[in-house]
Order: C-alpha cells, then sequence, then structure tokens
C-alpha cells in the first residue's frame, strides 16, 4: 500500500472516530444553534453558567460520582490485590475455574445481577444509598482490577521478595520495600481504571440508587430525556475529562504496553 | 489470597443472579407470592412481542460484533507497520476507548439525528431541505444509531486487541512464506489470519456479549416498539405493577444464559491461547 493511501485512510478514520465528539463542543459552548445553521450563530458560556447554579443539581451529582468512584477504587484494590498476586504467581487446583468465576461479571448483564440484587439491597437498608451504590459498583470494577494485577504481578519475580528475607527484611518489608516500587505502575492503571468504571455506570446506579442517589451519567441522562442539548453536552464533557486523563496517566505509567491495557478495559459500558 | 475478590463476586454477583432466577420463577416475597412457578417464562415465550425483541437485540449484537471485527482487523493492519507519526495516530486512535458509551450515544444523537450535525450539513449541500428529509437513523427500525455508537468504541477495542497480538506474533512466519513464495493474499489468508484466530475469538465474544446484554444505548437511541431485550425487562421492572417483575427477571436470566453459554465458548477457545 503506497504510504500516501495509507495516510489517508488513517486521516479518514481519526476524523470518523472524533465526529460524535464534535457535536458536543460546538453545543456546550453555541447559543441559539437552530436548525439549519451548521455552527452555532454565537458563542457563550449559559450551558456552563447552568450546570454551576443550585438547581441543576450538578455539583451534588459530581460529588456523588467522585466519593463513589473513590470508595469503588479503594475496595476493588483491597480485594484485587491479593487475587491478582495469587493469580499470577501461584498454581493451584481449580485455578481455570476460578480465573472464569472472577471473568463471569464481565460478560453476564449487569441488569440481571442488578436487578435480581436489588430485593436483597432493600431488606438490608443498601438500596436508595450511597454504599449501596459502591457495593454494587464492585461487580463490574472488581473482575478488571484482578486482570490488571495479574498482569502486573505476571512481570513480577517473587524471588526478589526471598532475597530481602534471607538479608534479614520482615514480611512487611519485603512487600513495602521490594514488591511495591516494582508492582506501583500496575496498581495505579488498575486504580485508574477501576474509578473510570465506576465514573461511567449509568444502570447499576439507577436501580441501586433509586434516582436518589445523583451522580453525573443519571444527571446527564435526565438532561438528555428533558431535550435540553447545550446542558446534556456540557455534562457529557464534563463525564470525558477524567477519561482523557486516565489516558493521558496510563500512556506515561505503562509506555510500552498501554495499547494492550486500555484495550483489556474497553467494556465497561 | 482469593478469599476477599471471590466473596466479591459470589455475594454479590452470584447472589445477584440467584435473586433474579428466583424472583423469574414468581417468589415475590415482597407481594406475598412464595410459590414458585414458571407463568413468567410461558407468557414471555407465548408473546409476540418477546422475540422481536430478542430479534433486535440478536440484530444490534450480531451486526455490530461481525462490522466491529472486520474493520477492527482492517484498522490493525493498516496502523501495524512503523509510519512517522504512528505514535501520535495510535494515541489519538484510542481516545474514544476510555469515554462512557453514554457520552458516545449523546454524541451519536447530536450527529446523526434529523437536525443533528450530519443532516445541517446535508442542508449546507443542498441534498435536503428540512430536517424530515433526512434519514432516520436514531430510533429507527433497524438501529442504526445504536450499532453505529458500538462500532465507534468496538472497533477500536478489537483493532487494539489484534495489535496486541500482532506484536507478539511478529514478522518471522510472514518473512518465512514469503521466502517460500507466498503472496500477500496468501500470507493474510494462511500465516497471519489462523494465528490471530484466537484473539479475534476471543475479542468478537467480548464484543457480542457487551452489545447483546448493554442497556444504556438502547435505552437512548432506540425505538419505541420493539425494544431491545434489556430495555424492555428494565421498562417491566419498574412497571407500577409488581407482578410484572417476574417477567422482568425471566427477561434478564435469559439474557444472561445467552452470556453464561458465550463464557463457556470463551473458556474453550482461549484454554490454549491467551488474548
Amino acid at each position: 500500500m503506497s504510504d500516501f493511501l495509507r495516510r489517508v485512510l488513517i486521516g479518514a478514520l481519526l476524523v470518523t472516530l472524533l465526529m460524535p465528539l464534535l457535536p458536543l463542543l460546538l453545543w456546550a459552548f453555541g447559543s441559539a444553534w437552530f436548525f439549519p445553521d451548521l455552527l452555532p450563530p454565537e458563542w457563550s458560556l449559559r450551558a456552563w453558567r447552568y450546570v454551576l447554579t443550585p438547581q441543576a443539581r450538578v455539583g451534588q451529582a459530581l460529588i456523588n460520582s467522585i466519593l463513589i468512584g473513590l470508595l469503588t477504587t479503594i475496595f476493588s484494590l483491597l480485594v484485587g490485590l491479593p487475587a491478582g498476586r495469587a493469580l499470577a504467581l501461584y498454581d493451584f487446583r481449580g485455578k481455570r475455574l476460578i480465573e472464569l468465576l472472577l471473568l463471569a461479571p464481565t460478560i453476564v448483564p449487569l441488569l440481571a445481577v442488578a436487578m435480581g440484587i436489588h430485593i436483597a439491597f432493600l431488606r438490608y437498608g443498601l438500596a436508595d444509598t450511597l454504599l449501596g451504590v459502591v457495593f454494587v459498583h464492585l461487580v463490574p470494577t472488581t473482575p478488571y482490577t484482578v486482570l490488571i494485577l495479574a498482569a502486573t504481578f505476571a512481570r513480577y519475580n517473587v524471588d526478589f521478595e526471598a532475597q530481602a528475607r534471607t538479608l534479614g527484611a520482615s514480611a512487611w518489608q519485603s512487600l513495602r520495600f521490594v514488591m511495591w516500587p516494582l508492582v506501583r505502575g500496575g496498581v495505579a492503571v488498575a486504580a485508574l481504571f477501576a474509578f473510570l468504571i465506576s465514573w461511567s455506570q449509568y444502570l447499576l446506579t439507577l436501580l441501586i440508587g433509586g434516582g436518589r442517589v445523583m451522580t453525573l451519567p443519571v444527571q446527564l441522562f435526565a438532561f438528555a430525556t428533558a431535550g435540553d442539548h447545550a446542558l446534556t453536552a456540557a455534562l457529557a464533557l464534563l463525564l470525558v475529562i477524567p477519561a482523557l486523563l486516565t489516558l493521558f496517566v496510563t500512556a506515561r505509567l505503562l509506555s510500552g504496553e498501554r495499547d494492550s491495557a486500555v484495550s483489556a478495559v474497553g467494556h465497561w459500558g | 489470597m482469593l478469599a476477599p475478590a471471590l466473596s466479591v463476586v459470589l455475594l454479590l454477583f452470584g447472589s445477584g443472579l440467584l435473586l433474579a432466577v428466583l424472583q423469574s420463577f414468581g417468589y415475590l416475597p415482597f407481594i406475598g407470592r412464595t410459590t414458585l412457578t414458571l407463568d413468567a417464562y410461558r407468557d414471555l415465550l407465548g408473546s409476540r412481542a418477546f422475540y422481536q425483541s430478542l430479534g433486535i437485540s440478536l440484530w444490534v449484537a450480531g451486526v455490530s460484533t461481525l462490522l466491529a471485527t472486520l474493520l477492527g482487523l482492517a484498522v490493525a493492519l493498516l496502523l501495524r507497520r512503523p509510519f512517522s507519526g504512528r505514535r501520535r495516530a495510535l494515541f489519538l486512535f484510542q481516545l474514544n476507548l476510555p469515554i462512557p458509551h453514554l457520552v458516545g450515544g449523546v454524541g451519536i444523537l447530536l450527529l446523526l439525528g434529523q437536525s443533528g450535525l450530519l443532516a445541517r450539513a446535508a442542508y449546507a449541500v443542498g441534498l435536503i431541505a428540512q430536517p424530515a428529509d433526512f434519514p432516520a437513523l436514531i430510533y429507527d427500525r433497524f438501529a442504526i444509531g445504536i450499532i453505529a455508537e458500538y462500532l465507534w468504541k468496538e472497533t477500536v477495542f478489537m483493532a487494539l486487541v489484534l495489535l496486541g497480538a500482532l506484536r507478539t506474533i511478529g514478522d518471522e512466519w510472514e518473512q518465512a512464506a514469503a521466502t517460500l513464495g507466498a503472496s500477500a493474499w496468501q500470507r493474510f489468508r494462511h500465516v497471519l489470519l489462523p494465528l490471530l484466530r484466537p484473539s479475534l475469538r476471543a475479542a468478537s465474544i467480548l464484543i457480542f456479549a457487551f452489545s447483546f446484554g448493554a442497556f444504556e444505548i438502547p435505552y437512548l437511541l432506540g425505538q419505541r416498539f420493539p425494544s431491545a431485550l434489556p430495555v424492555v425487562a428494565y421498562r417491566r421492572y419498574t412497571d407500577v405493577d409488581l407482578a410484572a417483575r417476574a417477567e422482568a427477571m425471566a427477561i434478564a436470566v435469559m439474557l444472561s444464559l445467552v452470556s453464561l453459554v458465550l463464557i463457556v465458548i470463551y473458556g474453550r477457545w482461549t484454554t490454549r491461547a491467551a488474548v
């Protein structure tokens, strides 16, 4: 294939991929943009000013989204670190089955899980609460955290710890000063993805939060249904920011392997 | 060390599924029903609307998977070889992957809708005179908007999986085939494609499972009737009539059964070769 043709094709591909983001930018910063104007006749910050007012309820949604994302990330790492280490470093009976079980939540529709467990959450007072939403977000985040951390530990040589121990390090010291520096890049990536998966959830939050726990995606859907394109677009852009930050940071942390790491997580919905 | 992760999966995921199955059999203690019946399944399997919705879901998942796989393969081959600016192109290329589907859905809505950006462009070049002249790509019976949104993200996903696989495969196999006189097509068809098969299968299973069971995009971009199965399940679940819950659960259970079959196939296909 000629270099010219390749460049044209790649250019067309990139333009196509950026296309859905274009109307979001135009709507969020445009004003009085009616059919058939190709571009907004004037630029304005109306949508953003409204987003900042208390009646838009975006502030609370933003705080909830961040809080739920952070808690979900912490819990995911707490369960994901030991599991990832075990799966990568040790062989045992039934490992394959456990791997499939851990991966199952990435394939089975979350709808079934959330509708089923709702009744239990109602019973234990977790429905309509922030903590309940965090728990249900763990269903999609845990598999991906385990997956990324298992990949991280697969490149880690556990013998280093044994060497540290022979030299007199305690178990804690060998984890803290030998293992941690070698795996922290992978842990950071796992944390970012856990946050991002939680950040993107709509259905789980809606079902378990019962409309009481407002997050940005829930608020975005409310604006979209109400038909206010400018507000919808502004909120959509707000949702994109952490996603892009994640991509930049990940690219730095895993410069050589970033496409495989990012692609491992293309499916949080 | 696996206990915490397994308990999360079993307690939240496992019990969620189990409770969905129980409720699909009519076990609804909150309205005083505790006998198990198959009524919900019988009603569902006897209704025409169910098959119409199943058809939509299969259509969306099938077309999205097929096109994302073919396009992803083409893109991976296009981006595979070194060229100047490849790093930048790769970076821009994966930009949309971490963006939530919901954002992509809103973007597609404002791009492909009848007064969206494309319709405005069509007006500007004189192709249409009013919004209604623009073909219905959103809320339409062929679910074009839904499929477009899935392709937007899943083509990138497929291409990145394949690019990773291509890097592992390296050049030697094709060079050996070339030395033995294989043409470009033969090298692709008989050398590269078989080597890529495990990755193609694994990634396409994930795409199918996702696009078959996902709720947000058909809810946002789908026609009112018939809707994709997850949307029907959600509507039945939030119905004021609590008895409709059994039916909602039955739909969810059937969706899950399809994905369980997919997991088994995935497990078989990936036992020997990793993604």
